[in-house]
């Protein structure tokens, strides 16, 4: 459940955000504001399923059954 | 004439390689059709990400920030999501194809609704929304031979010789030929588009601070969502229905057979959105475009990157540019193309003609229809005039339509019907078409909702009939055993 509630910050971010954060200013690394807005949820994006792919039990079960079928 | 030598060159290097990626494999329909489900992670990332490094963001990407500027945004958001979503939604879409031996994603629809009927439905709804793709494709690969081999080779010639190539790769290695190619693909377009991205604002204004802060104050409110149109409303609603449909498209449905163990969606959801932030350097190049090489209007803007390039470098790097180009079109061209025929040699004509074909046949066959799909899409490319457009902005909210009843199947007890799935997509394609071809918007049909809502996607309209009609045939439809539950089913 933890996991889901992680995934889903992207599409608040993104798709609620938007509209409060529609300006040019302050440039953002040299980018528009609201096209930094963006770029930092893609990163968040990407650091949030680092987070749940690390939390996730379901990676450990398949890599644990890969394990057994070793030798 | 050195533009040309590297264009030749990187052709032939692609028609090679991807001849060569059969090497070692007797090519049946499982090998053909999904590489024998033996992809490791590099490949199946590259497969997917192919998807995002097509001639739509390479001349697409850079033309829609020359040309509208803010909403272009867009581009950036709608993978993202749709990346993780993929977290939860491809795994068991992969263990149940492997578990099954699919081939296809009609093949898919077939199996978990036990129809072969919607197998054929969707395979035509997925041929219908491929063909325009494969068109724009070749489009793309004309604008881009055209120009950057400064006219020696006409766009018609270019898009006869391209298809060509793709053609005959994909009837030796199917999608193995495409896998190969896309390391290459990748890398050179990775290396392009950092450096023009960079390179031609710090070239041109000084700077990326400097570039939009000349762009804000020449053109007001093009680096933001204007207030009507495409605004925010639009930018929120078209990422959403765009993100659903992502993974839809039959080619990238079909990439997700290839990968050897579920694991490899889970990492790729992690590393996926990150790679797609090389779109925000296509974006620069627009960008940099709009102040530099300014009247370009209508489908004229798709040609920005390569007029600022044309002002900017020497011949022989517009040819690498051009190249780079060329298997941006050729990639995804070559995975459509693989897709269009299984569609059709597996789920049209096994589905429907033919029930009792064996993998032997139906191979065979996709590998006959290669061609005649090529051709086809040459066609449409040369003569498909206004028509082909109309149904290009068709494809992406036809194969949208497909996501209700994928999902449903997904779930452990799957309360949904064959005939509730088959009219459901029916009802969604038929308001799709309407919509399109009579260009109606949100505005326009409920012209008595706020301003804000007016500027909803009109691909929603069709998803919600898409969803109502599944829900009650489905409902209608439900087997004895689950009278009790009529209520609640869905």
């Amino acid at each position: 459940m933890l996991l889901r509630v992680l995934a889903a910050l992207p599409f608040i971010g993104i798709l609620l955000g938007v509209p409060f954060v529609n300006r040019v200013e302050p440039l953002v690394l040299g980018m528009p504001f609201v096209l930094g807005w963006i770029v930092a949820w893609v990163v968040l994006s990407s650091i949030i399923m680092a987070i749940v792919y690390r939390l996730d039990a379901s990676n450990r079960h398949v890599a644990a059954d890969g394990e057994e079928v070793r030798p | 004439m050195s533009a040309l030598v590297i264009i030749a060159a990187i052709t032939l290097f692609a028609l090679f390689l991807g001849v060569r990626a059969k090497h070692g494999h007797d090519m049946s329909l499982e090998q053909w059709t999904v590489g024998g489900r033996s992809f490791g992670t590099a490949f199946v990332f590259l497969l997917m990400a192919g998807e995002i490094y097509t001639t739509f963001t390479f001349l697409g990407g850079s033309g829609f920030a020359y040309g509208k500027g803010a909403p272009v945004y867009y581009i950036l958001a709608y993978g993202t999501l749709a990346y993780i979503l993929s977290y939860w939604m491809l795994p068991p879409i992969w263990r149940y194809a492997k578990q099954h031996r699919l081939v296809s994603q009609p093949h898919f629809f077939s199996r978990k609704y036990e129809s072969p009927a919607l197998g054929t439905l969707v395979a035509l709804v997925g041929v219908a929304a491929l063909i325009p793709y494969l068109v724009l494709q070749l489009k793309g690969l004309g604008i881009i031979v055209a120009t950057a081999s400064y006219g020696a080779i006409s766009s018609t010639a270019a898009i006869w010789i391209g298809a060509a190539v793709v053609t005959v790769y994909v009837i030796v290695s199917g999608v193995r030929g495409s896998a190969w190619n896309s390391v290459v693909k990748d890398l050179l377009i990775l290396a392009i588009v950092l450096f023009l991205g960079i390179y031609l604002p710090l070239h041109y204004y000084g700077g990326l601070g400097e570039m939009f802060h000349a762009i804000d104050a020449a053109r007001p409110g093009f680096l933001t969502f204007p207030a009507k149109g495409s605004s925010v409303t639009w930018f929120q609603s078209t990422v959403l229905l765009t993100a659903l449909g992502f993974f839809m498209w039959p080619h990238t449905f079909g990439s997700i057979f290839t990968a050897r163990d579920e694991r490899i969606f889970r990492r790729n959801a992690m590393v996926l959105p990150l790679y797609q932030l090389i779109l925000l350097f296509v974006f620069f190049v627009g960008f940099a475009a709009t102040l530099k090489v300014p009247g370009l209007k209508g489908g004229d803007i798709d040609l920005s990157l390569f007029r600022l390039s044309l002002q900017t470098f020497d011949p022989w790097f517009v040819g690498v540019i051009g190249a780079a180009g060329i298997l941006t079109a050729l990639v995804p061209g070559s995975m459509i193309l693989t897709s269009a025929s299984t569609l059709l040699a597996n789920d049209v004509y096994r589905g429907m003609v033919n029930r009792n074909a064996t993998d032997a046949t139906v191979a065979n066959l996709a590998r006959i229809l290669v061609p005649v799909v090529a051709l086809v899409a040459v066609a449409f490319t040369l003569h498909g005039g206004e028509t082909i457009v109309a149904l290009l902005l068709m494809g992406y909210s036809f194969v949208t339509q497909l996501f209700p009843a994928v999902i449903c199947s997904l779930f452990p007890r799957n309360r949904a019907t064959k005939q509730g799935a088959f009219c459901g997509i029916v009802a969604g394609v038929a308001v799709v078409a309407i919509t399109t071809t009579m260009h109606l918007t949100i505005g326009q049909l409920m012209p008595f909702l706020p301003d804000a809502l007016k500027d909803v996607n009109i691909g929603f309209v069709a998803l919600a009939v898409n969803i109502v009609v599944f829900i009650i045939v489905s409902a209608m439809t439900q087997s004895g055993r689950v009278e009790h539950t009529h209520a609640s089913a869905h």
